[in-house]
């Protein structure tokens, strides 16, 4: 929550149950953040033990990048979830921008790279606008919505791609190595997307947009009844997650330069889960889009680590859904003692 | 819904306790106001002839309000007289069907809840309706929040802003915290504030002081006096008679939608304010109808539940119907939903013919014999897309059904029965319920508990929302059960009804017995003192 994270330089406060009622809401609010950076931290540092090649800075730039496509997912996400809906359909986005981007380089010689990033943006932002539209205007419950495009997308990416593909012979060499750009060790990729998460958390923080978002979330009727026009907002939510999974697909041709009708299949699922495991409540009103991005960079983690152990895959989706009930019920416990401490407090504050 | 006829417009004949209305109506309206400045200011807001009805429902027929500046102006009338709806006109929830509505004397439309606040009226609704996750201060300002450069929010203005409000209250509540746990007086005190950082002129409370203490009552009045001399007109929707005279000025009186009176308290006594509020013809249940009771059927001893209701003991003998009156949220729907098992209870017994029952589990309540009519048919009464066969065979599909399989034929056969009956219209039995007239849904619940052959029957509100014509139905069958020894409780909120149904009446308040009637003593007033808690003959 923002207002908690700022510093206190307050003006004069009484003392007593008050200052004590937020240092307990503060302090709730980072650990929701800095558990998941622990829980991180553990994972590195065990599979390291094991294996000291994980630390290595190709294995750590290979982490990174991995993790960039989920965590600029996670943004858009976030912003959908916590209005209280849910965005099924990225995955299928971030397919079809994939295809359609890369297989631009081939119809259109010599075409600059950032065009066929505004394109992918593009047919991301169409995408988020249908299902926003559909939302908002058609008050038709989002799960429904995003589930129905999430097949509709996918079947438009079949019916063009067919059984084709991109290849990488036919991108240019730029794109292609747009993976392994680095400033300074660091990765391009993972440079942008972290500016992109801190532009989406401060959206969120700072501005009467984005705080509505935690409004509408938080109490729907409420929200209506304190005359904030709850359509156009949730609309924007869905718009730019769907523009955030277009520019997504342009990153996951770039990286994975083979490009079929099954790109990005199943990513919705894992955004979902960062998101949660981010500290971003499932039924909207509170988390950050720093949170998630720290949820969906610990999962990329899990998936390198497991593989650089060489434990089978299948654990990589079991740890998943475990560290996912272990986040809801973390969520949970936190919840409920914070609420007793709170009311604790306000009577003792009363009488 | 099937158009009913009478259903349109409450055809209640103005009553035979109808001249004191008018008499009070009358000269004393335009009298100047002695009371201390505010009330002969100039009219801020002013509503006239407002009509808004919800499908068959007239919520209001001809609404009339006018607030002047500086002045609190009282709201009363009994539940379902259409205050609540009113309320949700002024906040721009509900738009009018008809009526002029003038704003410092011009034509104004509220359009939507943000053009209500952008003219200045702010509303404290009877539930409070804050965003939980977030602080104090986010709520007080969500849409308004101070902005610094590139219209960032200012959190720390905003922060500051609220403690100032605050301040101005008198109360210490800390701006940062989330609004989760806090109580209904804290959240009350950040919905004032709210209405504060607007510089509202007009200030709606609904039901204000229903969950406050006393001291947070004091409070709140400081707050309401304070509104009044910044020059903003208060208008104050309460239950409460004795609140109303010591703060307010002026009051108007509602009935069944319509606008009764308008005037100055100076001069009124609380029964002035009653009669008025109640003013109409109560129809008797003939007392050829009534027999003597016979055993008892249920006993409910001490049943308590913390917060909510507490110390309930009572009993209801076979063949009798009793009523349970009160306010809305006195606690009477919960009591019957904790007797039913939907709602778990601290301690106290339910016992029926002597059984004790578990507490929360509706299965043994309908093992021993209980059938519930809740007050909601729509949510909880009725599936209503299934068909009216369905819905009437829902609570007997054990008995219908052979080796577990529930055949269409048996559920017809049972649903013919029944409907012939209870007399409800329907297409076809296939139809979805959804198709009937409120009234005859209701009977559709009514009779799918009587199919189990109930000993005891709770209907919760069972007219609400349906014509005069079914109503009298309705309570025909109701006497006809208790003829057939049937033990019915039956919560209403329309003292007529409980007057002519009930064979004894109990009335709540805030969560107790306050009083209890036999049928030849109780008249509406003495209902309403006992359950607003007017000390009136032998309420309490």
């Amino acid at each position: 929550m923002s207002t908690t994270l700022t510093p206190r330089r307050e003006p004069p406060q009484p003392s007593g149950p008050e200052v004590s009622s937020r240092r307990l809401t503060e302090r709730v609010f980072r650990v929701r953040e800095s558990g998941i950076l622990a829980v991180l931290i553990v994972f590195v540092a065990v599979t390291a033990a094991v294996q000291p090649r994980f630390l290595d800075l190709a294995n750590i730039q290979f982490v990174l990048i991995n993790a960039t496509i989920f965590a600029l997912l996670a943004v858009g996400e976030t912003m959908v979830v916590v209005s209280r809906n849910v965005d099924l359909s990225i995955g299928s986005v971030v397919g079809l921008s994939a295809y359609l981007s890369a297989s631009m380089f081939s119809h259109v010689h010599g075409i600059p790279i950032p065009v066929v990033f505004l394109a992918g943006l593009a047919i991301g932002l169409a995408c988020g606008v249908a299902n926003g539209l559909m939302v908002s205007l058609g008050r038709v419950p989002s799960l429904v919505v995003t589930l129905a495009t999430l097949y509709i997308i996918r079947g438009i990416d079949i019916l063009i791609v067919g059984g084709n593909q991109v290849v990488a012979r036919s991108l240019p060499a730029a794109f292609l190595n747009i993976p392994q750009d680095t400033i300074a060790g660091i990765p391009d990729m993972a440079i942008a997307v972290a500016i992109v998460v801190a532009a989406g958390a401060y959206y969120l923080r700072s501005f009467r947009s984005g705080r509505e978002l935690y409004a509408i979330g938080s109490n729907p009727d409420g929200a209506r009844l304190a005359g904030i026009s709850v359509g156009k907002r949730v609309f924007t939510a869905f718009a730019i997650s769907g523009a955030l999974a277009g520019l997504a697909g342009v990153l996951w041709a770039a990286q994975y330069q083979t490009i079929d009708s099954t790109a990005g299949t199943g990513y919705e699922l894992t955004v979902i889960s960062a998101v949660v495991v981010g500290g971003v409540a499932i039924f909207g009103g509170s988390g950050t889009a720093v949170g998630a991005a720290l949820g969906a960079l610990l999962l990329g983690t899990i998936t390198s680590a497991l593989y650089v152990l060489g434990i089978s895959p299948f654990w990589d989706q079991s740890i998943a859904g475990f560290l996912l009930l272990l986040a809801i019920s973390l969520d949970r416990a936190i919840s409920v003692r914070l609420l007793t401490a709170l009311r604790l407090r306000s009577s003792r504050g009363a009488t | 819904m099937d158009p009913v006829p009478g259903a349109t417009a409450p055809a209640e004949p103005e009553a035979p306790a109808g001249p004191q209305p008018d008499v009070l109506a009358g000269p004393r309206a335009d009298a100047p106001a002695p009371g201390p400045g505010g009330a002969d200011g100039p009219a801020v807001l002013s509503l006239q002839h407002a009509a808004k009805a919800f499908g068959a429902v007239q919520a209001i027929a001809d609404g009339v309000i006018e607030l002047r500046a500086g002045e609190a102006h009282a709201l009363v009338g009994e539940n379902g007289a259409g205050k609540s709806t009113l309320v949700k006109i002024l906040a721009g929830v509900y738009q009018l069907d008809s009526g002029t509505l003038l704003i410092d004397g011009q034509p104004a439309t509220l359009g939507s809840p943000a053009v209500a606040r952008d003219a200045g009226i702010a509303v404290i609704y009877q539930e409070p309706t804050l965003f939980p996750d977030l602080s104090v201060a986010e709520n007080i300002f969500m849409g308004r929040q101070p902005l610094r450069a590139g219209r960032r929010i200012d959190a720390r203005a905003m922060r500051a802003e609220a403690a100032r409000l605050f301040a101005e209250l008198g109360v210490r509540l800390d701006p940062l915290r989330v609004c989760r746990g806090l109580s209904i007086a804290d959240q009350q005190i950040v919905e004032i504030a709210k209405a504060l950082s607007l510089d509202a002129r007009v200030i709606v409370m609904d039901e204000p002081t229903a969950a406050l203490s006393a001291a947070e009552v004091s409070r709140l009045f400081q707050v309401v006096a304070t509104l009044r001399a910044g020059g903003a007109a208060v208008l104050f929707i309460s239950h409460r008679l004795e609140e109303v005279f010591e703060i307010c000025q002026r009051v108007t009186v509602m009935r069944d939608g319509r606008h009764v009176m308008t005037g100055p308290l100076d001069g009124l006594t609380g029964d002035d304010l009653v009669r008025a509020m109640v003013g109409r013809d109560m129809p008797v249940r003939t007392d050829a109808e009534r027999r003597a009771p016979g055993g008892q059927v249920l006993t409910v001893e001490h049943l308590t539940r913390e917060g909510v209701f507490a110390d309930i003991s009572f009993d209801v003998r076979a063949g009798e119907i009793v009523a349970l009156a009160g306010l809305v949220g006195s606690g009477r729907t919960e009591v019957a939903r904790a007797i039913f098992g939907i709602d778990s209870y601290d301690a106290g017994s339910v016992k029926v013919s002597s059984r004790k029952l578990r507490r929360a589990s509706p299965t043994d309540a309908m093992a021993a014999g209980i059938g519930f009519v809740p007050e909601d048919r729509r949510q909880q009464g009725l599936v209503m897309d299934m068909s009216v066969q369905q819905n009437m065979a829902l609570a007997s599909l054990r008995r219908l059904g052979r080796h577990g399989l529930i055949t269409g034929s048996a559920e017809r056969k049972f649903a013919t029965d029944w409907s012939l009956r209870l007399r409800i219209k329907y297409g076809r039995l296939t139809d979805p319920v959804s198709r009937l007239s409120g009234g005859n849904q209701q009977k559709v619940v009514l009779g799918k508990w009587l199919g189990r052959q109930p000993t005891l029957l709770i209907v919760d509100e069972p007219t609400r929302g349906i014509d005069i014509g079914t109503k009298a139905e309705v309570h025909r069958l109701l006497g006809q059960l208790a003829g057939d020894g049937v033990a019915i409780l039956m919560i209403s909120s329309e003292l007529p009804e409980v007057l002519q149904v009930g064979d004894r009446i109990l009335v709540m308040r805030e969560g107790r017995l306050a009083a209890q009637f036999d049928h030849g003593q109780a008249t509406e007033e003495r209902i309403i003192a006992a359950a607003t808690g007017q000390l009136e003959g032998q309420a309490r």
